[in-house]
């Protein structure tokens, strides 16, 4: 018996370590897919915050009531919610708006968007008008102008007239407790 | 009751295919409604140019000049206006930018937090190249050709297998 010639057996390509890469290539993109398929792919950044409210003047619903202009949104904390008699989420978020605007803690202005003037008014009498003033944006200039992607939205304006958040969606209870009562209250402390 | 359906030949509803197939070619688009064409062919053009870089947000994956949906067609209509009130091409799509960031551009920007985006087919075209041609190049230890013998050695094989003759 001879011993076989060990410099005539094959050598491996790639040393042994190197099965490891794909292991370390998994682990990689896996990363990238825990980090990414958690994020809600909806949520837009917020551009307009700390930025001017933009200039508006919107029409309103009924013709006795006076239009609605950004100069409302100063001098005050607001909350300025987008909603539309067409919009089912506004129609539940709508009993919270109406115990916002009982406590009287923020003023409370809305934009009808995408509406008949007509079918607002109908929808607000129908459920409750929790708003100072209401202007209808049929158009989507001042929609667009904030980045509105759907209703119901909602920004809190500042005493300044400067946006300082933006909602997206109902605002539930909880995120009036959490987040939007706290900002307002802070806001309301910084006015002068 | 059994409703009386005449058979229809076959080549009728080729012609009747083939007719609905050249119809919906020649349609421009269903998106673009005729009262949208109240402005100067310029203005017209550009617009169609940008709208068509510019996302829908609601749908999300078509542009605005494509899209059916309301706010698409306000969009467009904003687009429109603000080109025919004398904004370049770039100052419409700052517009939408700053509104509604890079998610409204139907193409990111190239940028640093789109380096990867950008690049990453390009890397893995690399990746690719390499495996392949490290697969293709012939494995030299594999195919090592002995030398061949020499005269000692053959005298010497002569001697191992011509061992026994008589067998």
């Amino acid at each position: 018996m001879t011993e076989h010639d060990i410099s005539t057996r094959v050598r491996p390509a790639f040393p042994r370590w190197a099965a490891l890469v794909p292991v370390g290539l998994l682990v990689v993109i896996g990363g990238f897919f825990a980090f990414g398929l958690t994020r809600d792919p909806h949520a837009l950044p917020s551009m307009l915050v700390d930025r001017p409210m933009p200039d508006f003047t919107l029409e309103p619903l009924a013709p006795e009531t006076r239009v609605l202009t950004n100069d409302d949104m100063r001098r005050q904390v607001s909350l300025v919610n987008i909603f539309g008699s067409w919009c089912s989420s506004c129609v539940l978020e709508h009993p919270m708006l109406m115990d916002i605007a009982s406590t009287g803690a923020v003023a409370v202005y809305g934009v009808d968007w995408r509406d008949e003037p007509g079918a607002g008014l109908v929808w607000l009498k129908r459920y409750g008008n929790p708003y100072r003033l209401t202007g209808l944006d049929a158009d989507s200039r001042l929609a667009i102008n904030l980045g509105v992607t759907g209703a119901p939205e909602t920004f809190i304006v500042d005493a300044d007239g400067r946006i300082r958040y933006k909602h997206v969606g109902p605002i539930t209870p909880e995120i009036w407790k959490n987040t939007i009562r706290p900002l307002v209250q802070k806001l309301e402390a910084d006015a002068p | 009751m059994i409703a009386y359906r005449p058979k229809t030949p076959s080549h009728v509803l080729i012609a009747y295919v083939v007719a609905a197939l050249l119809a919906g070619a020649s349609l421009p688009s269903a998106a673009q409604q005729p009262d949208e064409q109240r402005f100067s062919e310029q203005v017209e053009k550009d617009a169609r140019e940008v709208g068509k870089s510019l996302r829908c947000v609601v749908c999300q994956n078509q542009s605005i000049e494509n899209s059916n949906a309301p706010l698409a067609a306000d969009m467009r209509d904003l687009v429109r206006e603000r080109l025919a009130a004398g904004a370049s091409r770039k100052e419409v799509i700052a517009f939408m930018t700053e509104r509604y960031g890079n998610f409204v551009l139907m193409k990111p920007p190239l940028q640093l937090d789109t380096l990867l985006l950008w690049l990453g087919p390009l890397a893995f075209l690399i990746i690719a190249a390499f495996g392949w041609s490290s697969y293709l190049r012939p494995r030299q230890s594999t195919l090592v050709v002995p030398e061949p013998l020499s005269p000692d050695e053959l005298a010497r094989l002569e001697t191992l297998t011509i061992r026994n003759p008589t067998e």
